[in-house]
């Protein structure tokens, strides 16, 4: 298989991923989105370090990794503290911003 | 050691201007008042000694002395200093004689002012002689105009001195914007000029007239433009209303400004720049100064207020001299100003000593005086003998040259209505002398008497006096300078009906054409003016002719004289319906067009941002489903568009 399969399959999540962000009502789920979004990017970093046999891209995407967990327990505990203070999670009640 | 004129005068000019700096500055000094007045008249003194020397320093050729002021590409646009030739000088000698005098009898007349009142009455005179200096000895008009506006702002301040009196106060503010209407017309005269000729210089502009420059095309207006603001200065028709008004200040300031000087402001620009004057504006100047003339003397006839008598003369006597320029004669009408201001500053004094004895203003509270003050009736009958143009008195041969200047300028209309001025002058200035010194009062009861001044009563003349005491003559104080005018007034007088002429005019100026008046001229002016003196024998003294007849005999245009023509109510109607008509347009403006226009943007704003906030719906989802749209639309942008 060549580049361009890896290369739409990250594609592919990454789109899967934005879906997820602007459609998920459940804040959670816009989380996860996140999630699937830095991923498609670690597969892209991955399958370029791979075809152009250089070890940049492994590093990064460790690096990535390590962003991407602290990301993760940073956001879920957004999450509980809005579930306290709001008593909901879910995105579309979550308008103070409205002009 | 300064001697020649140009510094002499300049030290002249300097002298009432360290005074006033001094009274403006040294707070405490002007607050002592009397201390205030003594340095004010020790430096108006000084200031008619040294402009006495400058004129007596002869010289043939105008002395100047001048600092570049408004420097542009190396050469200065105007400058100041001063310019002493012979009439310069010698209007000088008259303003500082008259200030220095009028100082000096200010001193009793305004005894009972508080100091602080007093210093600040010295402040404006000496700031008003410094103005009135800086006009007579300006080498260019833009000097003369800066003077000009300084004049009437001490005529404003000093008219308005008892500013609590409501009437002062608004006589301070018509007299100041009437002439500010007029002065208007000079400032775009000067500059028009400026513009045609790239000079403000006297002298350069005559050289212009000299070598052919001048006339050029729309002088007629440029020069009707600067007669407007004499006309608005010299209180000539229809801007006269404020000089009568202008009464309501003290009896010296009348003296000085509204009879001797400032007034007399326009005739002298006038003289200034005759030069430059085309035939048919002096054609103008000359009709409506004999008009003015006529029409200040009819209303002189009518006053029972002796001040408001004495400023229509003064009309009438600045119209005169107006209608001797515009005959091509300003020389004559030159001379004619320095006499009447000799004279008339003797009669307005004159007149106020009355009222200082008096406390009237009212014609009717006077009468018989000649008993219990014997030496102001005479001085003042000196004065009225010289304004009706007597023989051997001051006016006689001024007031025979402008009427044979008149004449030699193939002016004939004015020249009747001149001869009717003279007869008129004498009738009313006797009906004065008659009334106030000789005649016996008809009733001595003054509360039965319903004219025209008694409800004003004493409140004319200074406030604070009481009827303590029998009227009789004033102090030496203030009698020195109504002797010192008197005899001046004589002088001059007998002087010039046994030589002739007086003045001798600088080569080149216009007086220098010699006119001859035909030989009936003097035995008719001296006629006319013998028949007004015995008209008011035989009606005021002897009463051998009813007032009242007589004033039935002029039925309506006694009537019309009572109301000063209407001309003040005409101004008010036609003042008040302007403006309220301008105003209303204005109103409308601002309520419908700038108004309008304003809420119609601040509603689309509105309605707009409207709109808009409805974009920001505060969810976090949407604004990141922005971002990814406009993310893609770059995207494409840049693959499709940039490449």
């Amino acid at each position: 298989m060549g580049l361009q399969a890896y290369l739409i399959l990250a594609a592919t999540v990454f789109c899967i991923g934005l879906f997820g962000v602007v459609t998920r009502r459940n804040t959670i789920g816009i989380l996860l989105g996140i999630e699937l979004m830095l991923n498609a990017v670690n597969i892209n970093l991955v399958a370029f370090s791979h075809f152009n046999a250089t070890a940049t891209g492994l590093v990064f995407t460790l690096f990535t990794i390590c962003i991407t967990v602290s990301e993760a327990a940073i956001g879920l505990a957004l999450v509980i503290l809005l579930f306290r203070v709001r008593r909901t999670v879910m995105a579309d009640h979550l308008d103070l911003l409205k002009g | 050691m300064m001697t020649d004129r140009g510094s002499l005068a300049l030290l002249s000019l300097l002298l009432p201007a360290i005074s006033f700096l001094i009274l403006a500055i040294v707070a405490p000094l002007r607050r002592l008042g009397r201390p205030a007045a003594y340095l004010s008249i020790l430096f108006a003194a000084g200031a008619l000694v040294t402009a006495v020397l400058a004129w007596l320093t002869l010289a043939f050729i105008p002395v100047s002395i001048e600092w570049a002021w408004l420097p542009s590409h190396g050469v200065s646009l105007a400058t100041v200093g001063v310019l002493a030739d012979e009439d310069s000088t010698l209007m000088l000698i008259l303003v500082t004689l008259v200030a220095f005098l009028v100082q000096l009898y200010s001193l009793e007349y305004l005894n009972d002012e508080p100091p602080v009142a007093l210093g600040r009455y010295y402040t404006y005179q000496s700031l008003f002689a410094f103005s009135m200096m800086g006009l007579v000895l300006a080498p260019n008009l833009l000097q003369l105009f800066i003077c000009w506006e300084l004049v009437g702002l001490c005529s404003y301040l000093l008219i308005g001195f008892w500013y609590q009196k409501p009437e002062a106060a608004r006589a301070a503010v018509k007299a100041f914007w009437t002439t500010k209407a007029g002065d208007v017309g000079l400032l775009i005269g000067i500059v028009l000029l400026w513009r045609v000729t790239g000079t403000f210089d006297l002298r350069e502009l005559r050289g212009l007239v000299t070598s052919g420059v001048l006339p050029v095309d729309g002088l007629s207006l440029i020069t009707l433009c600067i007669y407007l603001g004499a006309a608005g200065k010299s209180a000539q028709f229809p801007l006269h209303t404020w000089l009568p008004d202008a009464m309501e200040g003290p009896t010296p300031v009348s003296a000085l400004i509204h009879a001797a000087t400032m007034v007399t402001a326009g005739v002298y620009l006038l003289h200034r720049t005759v030069f430059l004057f085309p035939p048919d504006v002096l054609m103008v100047v000359v009709w409506i100064g004999a008009f003015t003339a006529l029409l200040a003397a009819v209303l002189a006839c009518v006053q029972d207020d002796i001040k408001r008598v004495l400023a229509y003369s003064t009309v009438s006597q600045l119209g005169y001299m107006m209608a001797a320029i515009g005959a091509g004669f300003s020389a004559v009408g030159f001379f004619h100003l320095l006499t009447h201001g000799l004279f008339k500053a003797l009669l307005f004094l004159g007149a106020g000593a009355v009222i200082h004895a008096v406390h009237s203003n009212d014609l009717s509270h006077m009468g018989g005086l000649v008993k219990k003050m014997p030496q102001t009736a005479l001085v003042f009958v000196i004065g009225t003998l010289s304004l009706a143009g007597i023989p051997l008195f001051g006016g006689f041969l001024s007031k025979e040259e402008i009427l044979g200047a008149t004449l030699a300028g193939h002016q004939i209309g004015p020249f009747v209505l001149l001869m009717i001025v003279a007869f008129l002058t004498a009738f009313y200035m006797f009906r004065v002398v008659f009334l106030a010194f000789f005649a016996v009062r008809a009733t001595h009861a003054s509360p039965l008497h319903v004219g025209a001044g008694a409800a004003m009563g004493p409140t004319h003349s200074s406030p604070g006096h009481e009827h303590a005491h029998a009227p009789h003559d004033p102090s030496p104080v203030m009698m020195l300078p109504l002797w010192v005018l008197a005899l001046l007034s004589l002088g001059v007088g007998i002087y010039s009906t046994v030589v002739g002429r007086v003045l001798q005019f600088g080569p080149g100026a216009e007086g220098a054409a010699e006119h001859v008046a035909p030989s009936w001229l003097t035995p008719a002016a001296v006629g006319v003016a013998i028949a007004g003196i015995g008209l008011a024998w035989l009606v005021y003294q002897r009463r051998s002719i009813d007032a009242g007849k007589l004033a039935a005999a002029f039925g309506p245009i006694r009537t019309a004289a009572l109301h000063k023509f209407w001309i003040d109510d005409i101004y008010e109607r036609v003042l008040a319906l302007a403006l309220l008509t301008l105003s209303r347009m204005v109103g409308w403006l601002d309520r419908y067009l700038v108004d309008g226009v304003l809420n119609v943007v601040s509603a689309w704003t509105v309605s707009g941002g409207n709109v808009l906030r409805t974009v920001q719906t505060g969810r976090a989802q949407d604004y990141v489903y922005g971002v990814a749209v406009g993310l893609l639309i770059l995207i494409l942008w840049m693959r499709w568009a940039l490449t």
